[in-house]
């Protein structure tokens, strides 16, 4: 795998534009978007930057273990091989974020699954819940395995590598005709958080629902994601990290970069390409391009975290 | 009594035509689920009628009208049925995707 790569592939518009995104932080790995790859160039034609590699988290995300529909019949074989992805990643990042969605059905079976096989990254991750986590008759699999040491419905926040970590939960108490929803505790709870702590902090948010506004036809964002980025406004470096939409976006705003990852499950369509956001049917052979996980690097005194998407093949 | 529209005519008619042959339940109506809507989106019934939703989506979805009902999460093809016994307006949703939305008027 090298830089070579893409004139042979070709690269789709989609995927420059992708890139183009990240193309100010001077990081070689736009061309080819995968991570091996990218590191690969970095080592070769960027040796300083790969002597300074900050840290490097990765995010994974609506892996629905325990769908079999026509999408995809085996939404546990495609996680292995994102499992496998990472595992075969040349640096091993610090931990891992999970962005929800875990299973498809709340079943204690598919809560088990899941686990089996992300285990096998040997990282630690972080969970913040999905709708689909929460579905069990008691709403309780998710937070025996998953909410302990957190408040509320089960959000967060931690510190790593000089970054703070925030995991919020957005997909409970949804109110009827609208979006996600955080709630006035959990937004308190977050203005809590943050108070106190240095603006030069960079801060990573994550929640499984986008905190923006993506399609809300779709109720693709959050009803009260708003007052959210309102707390996190002053602080110079902020990176907001989603799933749920089942494919990649990206927007810069201000000081805040927001991102959703692929589903390592399934893909869902563009917003407003199909009659509704379900599981979109692909051709065998393009499913795992489809399918993937998102690797995230920070470097000191560099404003933006770098995102690097990976898909499972292609 | 009010004046029928259309399509509720039309509706009364199905059921007209389904009633004389079955059972006492002869007046239920079903609702479907499919990209993520309800369909029909609104349904004018009357006391003692029994409402079927069925979900035809690849995804999980509930039928939720705060206070008044709730389904357990159906899954593709799961149905969640309830008798409506009183009249008037039961506005509901989908609990896990809320811009998903629907009415059944009782009278």
């Amino acid at each position: 795998m090298s830089g070579q790569d893409h004139g042979d592939d070709g690269v789709s518009r989609r995927k420059v534009l992708e890139c183009m995104t990240w193309a100010g932080t001077g990081v070689l790995w736009t061309v080819t978007g995968g991570v091996p790859r990218s590191l690969g160039i970095i080592d070769s034609a960027e040796a300083a930057t790969a002597a300074a590699p900050g840290m490097t988290f990765l995010q994974i995300s609506d892996s629905h273990v325990g769908f079999d529909k026509p999408a995809n019949p085996n939404a546990l074989g495609t996680l292995e091989e994102a499992v496998g992805k990472i595992n075969a990643m040349p640096a091993k990042p610090s931990f891992m974020i999970h962005t929800g969605d875990i299973t498809h059905l709340s079943k204690a079976a598919e809560f088990d699954n899941a686990e089996r096989i992300i285990s096998q990254t040997k990282l630690d991750v972080h969970y913040v819940p999905g709708e689909h986590d929460f579905i069990d008759e008691e709403v309780k699999l998710y937070r025996e395995r998953y909410g302990r040491g957190t408040k509320g419905h089960g959000w967060y926040s931690f510190d790593a590598g000089g970054v703070h970590f925030v995991g919020l939960v957005n997909v409970v108490d949804l109110n009827a005709g609208g979006l996600g929803n955080l709630g006035a505790e959990q937004l308190a709870w977050l203005e809590d958080d943050l108070r106190g702590k240095s603006k030069s902090t960079p801060i990573v948010l994550f929640a499984h629902i986008p905190l923006w506004t993506v399609y809300p036809q779709w109720g693709w964002g959050t009803e009260d994601g708003g007052r959210a980025l309102e707390y996190v406004k002053g602080f110079g470096s902020v990176t907001v990290l989603n799933g749920h939409i089942h494919q990649v976006m990206q927007k810069v705003e201000g000081n805040i970069t927001f991102h959703t990852a692929r589903s390592t499950a399934f893909p869902q369509p563009a917003p407003g390409a199909a009659p509704s956001p379900g599981p979109m049917k692909v051709e065998d052979t393009k499913l795992r391009s489809m399918l993937g996980v998102a690797s995230i690097n920070f470097k000191q005194n560099e404003q933006r975290l770098a995102i690097i998407d990976t898909p499972l093949q292609g | 009594m009010k004046m029928l529209n259309r399509r509720d005519f039309g509706l009364a008619v199905t059921a007209a035509i389904l009633s004389p042959v079955t059972t006492a339940r002869a007046d239920d109506m079903d609702v479907h689920i499919d990209n993520f809507v309800f369909q029909p989106a609104e349904l004018k019934i009357r006391t003692g009628t029994t409402v079927t939703w069925t979900n035809r989506d690849d995804i999980p979805h509930t039928v939720v009208s705060v206070g008044k009902f709730r389904s357990k999460t159906l899954d593709t093809n799961d149905k969640f049925s309830f008798t409506f016994t009183d009249a008037g307006d039961y506005k509901y949703f989908c609990s896990l995707h809320p811009h998903m939305t629907g009415m059944i008027k009782v009278e």
